[in-house]
């Protein structure tokens, strides 16, 4: 596959990087990535994965866009309310880069849809914002031995990490068990920064994009906080693995996946 | 006898057990806090038992469920 004039000049600022190149830039072309939630760290990754010139990237949302998402959630506008958010995410996506297959999935992940949804995808990006969610993301990836990266924000808070089955601790190893429903606070509940999602959405789009083309190192066994407040970054050096891990040790007790009761924030 | 907590080298008194420098950090949310010493991670029944000692790395690792 050549380049075309347009490409060349649409990406040359990738093309120039000695670590993407032509070479790099036509993976980021050929991969697909799904990006779970279209919120707030849905959008800024969603936004510079498409202007990035990703082959494919899946959406996935059931809700539709509200008022109060405004603050945070930036590829949604104004005019955009009521409209489902994986449709508004794809119409931005699209209008940065017409280049980009966009899909856009109308439902929640669910253990029943979720190995199918994942399983075209070479990289998934969680950006949801509940217990559930995240546990059934991070188990369904796991069994799936599907490469991906957590992300968690709250108030001025954020943190994420990135998970390769197999090679690195899973977020089960660090977090063994859902917290109770309402033992941690939600956004809805506690309030967010708008711009932390966009800090942390867009660290987990360099993950993606550093996983495509083999860039760098990878949040792989690290789990690298931000407090906006001090504007100390942190990054926590995990355990190898946890032997006992539940889902990705030696002898797993998940082996299939169910629903998590807790109810979600819907944020 | 000095630790590192979350990044910082402070100065703490000898014998400090986990459970006393989770009280002194004034770690939110202490009971869904994972704590790792020196990375591995210590199982919450040995909070109290677990003295620290000096050179040791410690971190608090938090939920957070945020994302949307
Ligand atoms: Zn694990």
């Amino acid at each position: 596959m050549a380049f075309t004039n347009e490409q060349l000049e649409r990406y040359s600022r990738h093309i120039i990087l000695k670590e993407i190149g032509v070479k790099g830039q036509k993976k980021l072309m050929n991969a697909k990535v799904l990006i779970i939630g279209a919120g707030g760290l849905g959008s800024p990754a969603a936004l510079y994965l498409a202007a990035a010139g990703i082959g494919t990237i899946g959406i996935v949302d059931a809700d539709k866009v509200d008022l109060s998402n405004l603050q945070r959630q930036i590829i949604h506008a104004t005019n955009d309310l009521g409209k489902f958010k994986a449709d508004s995410a794809k119409e931005s996506m699209q209008y940065i880069n017409p280049e980009v297959n966009v899909i856009a999935y109308h439902e929640f992940v669910t253990s029943k849809n979720i190995l199918e949804l994942i399983s075209d995808y070479d990289f998934v990006l969680d950006g949801t914002d509940n217990f559930p969610a995240k546990f059934l993301i991070n188990d369904a990836c796991v069994i799936s031995r599907k490469p991906y990266s957590h992300a968690g924000i709250i108030r001025f808070k954020g943190q994420l990490m990135t998970i390769i089955p197999g090679e690195s601790p899973c977020y089960r190893c660090v977090f063994k068990e859902m917290p109770p429903k309402d033992a941690i606070p939600t956004c809805r509940q506690a309030g967010v920064i708008g711009a932390m999602a966009g800090v942390i959405g867009c660290l987990q789009a360099l993950e993606a994009i550093k996983f495509i083309t083999g860039t760098g190192e990878l949040l792989t066994g690290k789990l690298l906080t931000f407090d906006a407040l001090t504007m100390n970054f942190h990054k926590i050096a995990l355990p190898k693995r946890n032997h006992n891990c539940a889902v990705c040790g030696d002898n797993p007790t998940i082996t299939e996946l169910v629903d998590y009761e807790q109810p979600a924030c819907d944020l | 006898m000095l630790i590192t907590v979350s990044g910082e080298k402070k100065e703490y008194a000898e014998g400090l057990t986990v459970t006393e420098l989770i009280a002194q950090e004034k770690v939110e949310m202490l009971e869904y806090v994972t704590v790792s010493l020196n990375e591995e991670f210590l199982q919450r029944e040995n909070f109290d038992n677990q003295k620290l000692n000096d050179g040791d790395v410690v971190e608090f690792l938090y939920f957070m469920g945020g994302g949307k």
